[in-house]
């Protein structure tokens, strides 16, 4: 019988604090701009420079720590971590090695076989560097120090997890419990959360752990489960082929669902950490660690309670709201201007969900504005338009945000709830239709549809199909 | 009197009060530069234009009473770790050859902003890596009292400006000793500061938590003016401190009634020049007959001082110094193949011996397997130096010693022997490790016609009581006479020969102008 066995995975996660300025100096964290307009000589390592710590970065770390029941080192350190390498301009980075603002956390995540808790051995800060562009054309390198300095924080977890489902909602947790906090916006594909993957097999029931890689260039969700998923058959073939895996560090390509070594532990290199004497000791009072954990905000699980007992909304609903804290806001928001939360709820559960999978989206992304979700409600409500014709103004507000009121008026969209003029219609379209009046009056029913779509047509949508349906079975 | 024999603040009178203007001051300086440099090399760039233009916009802002600083339109020397923005900063290091900074230094901008005049940037043993300025990429700097010995280091150009009368001050800077131990050697009286006082922004960084800039000038006043101006809380600098009490020339009092100076027994044991012993303890006796209680006492742990120091210095140094890789700024090798091969050959190329000495060193007491038995053993060491001095400064106001084993060598002396020259800073380093400020004031010459210097050390925060002493010495010590003018220059001819103001008797034989060369040899031994 062929062999068990089991996959032990720990993540390191990079996520770019949503700071309005740099981890050690004042400037821009906005993304894009042209190449090193975002500098100083404090980000592009100019000599004599030096560096000053970002309050903020410690208040947002400090926010994760707690929200990931970590402990915070209330007298913590940096370190320069030194390697050679041109997108680092000054060939260390500044990280935190041996005290780090938290550490002996974790979160719980839902497994198919019930709870489980995922240990976050530390949480360190530490500079993004600068961004090299290969030009091809010139054959040389440039150097875009833009992103030097960008604050991060590091979240390491224990080797807790056992497959790639595991690994999925520990950073879906990880990424919801980082939005809430407004600590970033956790976009894989725009680089401000990244993962790798640490991941080693062994026999089912071994004690030891067997020999880890480090797996990279992991953009997305889907990447990490098939990179899992890939390197577990890949480590278990070697074992089973009598071989050893070697502790290396490999790339992922997603294209080719493969990876490849980029270096192994042989050349692994010493980074002689050392305090950074540039910086003093981070001394957090006990006062201000109460002030961060005093503004905390309701993070998921409660506001999942909350939803259940507030609005009296399916825990499915109440799930899906508040998986997504753009989704959670603008649902929050409605509510309280139109005072509906089934129907808010709705327009999210229904027209909202189904578009952004057509767009390809994520809830984070959603950019309408809550005031005109709520306006659209109210229309509907006192009847100015019907359902169908909210479906059509929904879309305008969700690609562009439009004020429905103004969009209904202007583009004549109002129900028209003037019996005599629906009746003329009706009365054309029983004339253009004998074949289904016949039809219906010889006793299929279903006809009467037929006819309510082609009235509703004639009306270009702008009818309550229940006053037409009533005028046409009194007719008829 | 001559422009060039005048301390700072008096030039700064003169010019306040419209008796010279502040283009004549930068005039001065630049001749009298002009005229020494070839002996002496003191500076790596001087900046004719650059100070003649800025003279004469403070010389407007000082006649329209807007500038009434003590040192507007005082010329100054600026030592070439100091960031000037446009002005070539180079650390006397081939790597920074060509750099000019894009911004200038927070203690710079100070000066400028009371008036200074930079006339240039004065050598360095490169990254201030040496005692005797000879390490520097842009050649040696020579002692204007002797050309044939060093100035000391690494601020010796700086130092060597001031006694030559080049610039009326300057700006150094102190990691294990690089102003008060050439300031010994020069006969000027330098001024390093408590960690954190003067910014260090702008500095380019040797060991960071050692550096700190000071002044070096003819006198104790001036010192203590200069740091007044320098001296600020600084938000860029996360190890710069608010201090209230940065009116350092409050303490130029002559009293020393009832201090109590603590001489370490340590400083006086087997290593230290007889001569240099004589004439400290000279020093000591016009304190004490000035009312000062003069006792020694066991500082203890000076012998760790030096390797605690190479090993905290080197390992910092060493990753200071990598972003010197050819990459952003300063010389890149001509050819190479591939990203390491440009890192590796500009590296080799860019730095000196000393400095790749130290680079190596550094990394090599951070390497993963010997930073707990190197570098967190100095860093304990350099604990217990600083509980050493704080158990003294129980007992004491000022602690009293030599800031070098002996006066200044020759030419070539030390470098032959690195481990020698390191041991050459036993009395300045542990001031750096300990945070402390600490003083040079001249205390008298040698049988070679050398300068002491006598090393008055304060406890964290406390310069005005060292400022206080050193001026009540100086008071008591009565003139100093630095070397002639016409002296150092007439030795421009014999540059590299054999040094024609080695003794008076050569001065006087030449017949160049040194009449008060009796006078300042006479001065000298009156005084102590």
């Amino acid at each position: 019988m062929a062999k068990q066995y089991e996959t032990v995975i720990g993540l390191e996660v990079h996520v770019e604090l949503a700071t309005k300025t740099k981890i050690f100096c004042g400037c821009s964290t906005a993304f894009g701009g042209a190449p090193n307009t975002h500098t100083c000589p404090v980000c592009t390592g100019m000599p004599g420079s030096l560096p000053v710590l970002n309050k903020k970065v410690v208040e947002l770390a400090m926010a994760v720590g707690l929200a990931t029941n970590c402990k915070i080192h209330q007298f913590c350190k940096f370190d320069r971590k030194n390697y050679f390498y041109p997108d680092n301009p000054q060939n260390y980075q500044i990280s935190q090695l041996y005290l780090p603002i938290c550490y002996e956390g974790g979160i719980e995540i839902e497994t198919p076989a019930g709870k489980k808790i995922v240990g976050i051995h530390e949480i360190h800060m530490e500079e993004d560097a600068g961004k090299l562009i290969h030009d091809e054309w010139e054959d040389c390198s440039l150097v875009d120090y833009n992103r030097s300095g960008v604050p991060l924080i590091e979240i390491v977890s224990e080797p807790d997890m056992r497959s790639a489902e595991e690994v999925i909602a520990y950073l879906d947790k990880l990424r919801l419990i980082i939005q809430y906090l407004g600590a970033s916006d956790c976009k894989l594909q725009e680089g401000s959360m990244r993962a790798d993957v640490n991941l080693s097999v062994r026999e089912a029931g071994a004690k030891e752990y067997g020999t880890r890689t480090e797996m990279k260039n992991l953009n997305s969700f889907k990447a990490i489960a098939r990179a899992v998923e890939g390197e577990r058959a890949r480590q278990i073939e070697l074992l089973e082929e009598g071989k050893k895996v070697i502790q290396e560090t490999r790339r992922w390509d997603d294209n080719k669902e493969s990876s490849y070594p980029m270096r192994s532990k042989e050349d692994a290199q010493d980074y002689r950490y050392f305090p950074d004497p540039d910086l003093v000791p981070v001394i957090i009072s006990d006062e201000w660690l109460e002030e961060i954990r005093a503004r905390q905000p309701e993070l998921r699980t409660e506001k999942l309670l909350r939803y259940k007992k507030e609005f009296d909304i399916p825990d499915y609903d109440a799930g899906i709201l508040t998986g997504s804290k753009r989704m959670a806001d603008i649902f929050e928001e409605t509510t309280a201007l139109c005072g509906r939360p089934k129907k808010v709820s709705n327009w999210l559960m229904g027209e909202t969900l189904r578009l952004l999978k057509e767009e390809g989206m994520e809830p984070e992304e959603l950019s309408f504005s809550p005031e005109n979700l709520a306006k659209l409600i109210r229309l509907t409500e006192d009847g100015t338009i019907n359902q169908t014709v909210a479906k059509e103004v929904f879309e305008k507000i969700f690609r562009e945000d439009i004020d429905p009121q103004a969009y209904v008026e202007e583009h004549g969209l109002k129900t028209v709830s003037d019996e005599d003029e629906l009746r003329r219609v009706v009365e054309d379209v029983i004339a253009a239709n004998p074949q289904s009046v016949s039809d219906y009056r010889g006793g299929k029913k279903k006809a009467l549809g037929f006819l309510v779509g082609q009235t509703m047509k004639a009306m270009k949508g702008k009818a309550d199909p229940g006053v037409v349906s009533r005028i046409l079975t009194k007719l008829l | 009197m001559q422009i060039s024999s005048m301390t700072a603040l008096e030039l700064g009178r003169k010019i306040r009060q419209r008796e010279i203007s502040a283009v004549e001051a930068a005039e001065a300086s630049l001749a009298r530069i002009r005229e020494a440099e070839a002996s002496l090399n003191c500076f790596v760039t001087v900046d004719e234009e650059g100070a003649l233009a800025r003279a004469a916009e403070v010389q407007k802002a000082v006649s329209s009473g807007t500038l009434t600083a003590p040192l507007a339109g005082v010329p100054v020397g600026i030592k070439d770790n100091m960031c000037t923005e446009g002005l070539l900063t180079t650390c006397s290091s081939k790597i920074l050859y060509n750099f000019k900074p894009t911004y200038t230094a927070e203690a710079v901008l100070n000066l400028e902003k009371a008036g200074a005049v930079i006339v240039g940037k004065t050598n360095m043993d490169e990254f201030a890596m040496g005692s005797t300025t000879e390490t520097s990429a842009f050649g040696v700097t020579r002692n204007p009292w002797n050309t044939e010995h060093v100035p000391g280091g690494s601020s010796g150009g700086s130092c060597a400006a001031v006694a030559s009368g080049e610039v009326p001050y300057a700006l150094g800077s102190d990691t294990g000793g690089s102003i008060r131990q050439p300031s010994s050697f020069c006969g000027v009286t330098g001024l390093k500061p408590t960690y954190g006082t003067v910014s260090r922004y702008g500095l380019i960084a040797y060991g960071s938590s050692l550096d700190q800039i000071g002044p070096i000038a003819r006198d104790v006043s001036d010192c203590a003016a200069v740091l007044e101006t320098i001296a600020s809380w600084d938000r860029k600098d996360s190890t710069s401190v608010k201090r209230e009490d940065c009116d350092f020339t409050a303490a130029l009092v002559d009293d020393v009634k009832g201090l109590k100076i603590g001489i370490p027994s340590d400083y006086l044991a087997a290593g230290l020049d007889e001569e240099v012993k004589a004439a400290i303890l000279k020093a000591a006796d016009v304190l004490k007959t000035k009312g000062a209680q003069v006792e020694e006492f066991d500082l203890s742990l000076v012998e760790y001082a030096i390797p605690a120091y190479y090993v905290i210095a080197s390992a910092e140094a060493s990753s200071n110094l990598s972003r010197f890789d050819g990459v952003k700024y300063g010389y890149r090798a001509k050819e190479y193949e591939g990203l390491h091969s440009m890192y590796k050959k500009s590296r080799s190329e860019g730095f000196g011996e000393e400095v790749k000495r130290r680079i190596m060193l550094g990394s090599f007491v951070l390497s993963s397997g010997y930073y707990d038995a190197y570098y967190l053993k100095a860093l304990r060491t350099k604990a217990l130096i600083k509980q050493a001095f704080d158990r003294a400064f129980e007992k004491y106001d000022v602690i009293l010693g030599p800031a070098a084993p002996t006066t200044a060598p020759k030419l070539g002396e030390s470098l032959a022997d690195p481990i020698k020259m390191y041991l050459g800073d036993i009395y300045t380093i542990s001031v750096n490790l300990a945070g402390l400020p600490g003083m040079t004031v001249p205390c008298g010459l040698d049988a070679k016609g050398l300068p002491i210097g006598v090393q008055l050390i304060g406890d964290c925060f406390q310069e005005k009581k060292i400022i206080r002493a050193a001026y009540a010495y100086e008071q008591g010590r009565g003139p100093w006479e630095l070397p002639a003018p016409a002296c150092v220059a007439g030795t421009a001819d014999a540059a590299g020969g054999n040094g024609g103001c080695a003794d008076g008797g050569v001065r006087t034989a030449a017949g160049s102008g040194c009449a008060d060369d009796g006078a300042r040899t006479a001065a000298g031994k009156g005084g102590i």
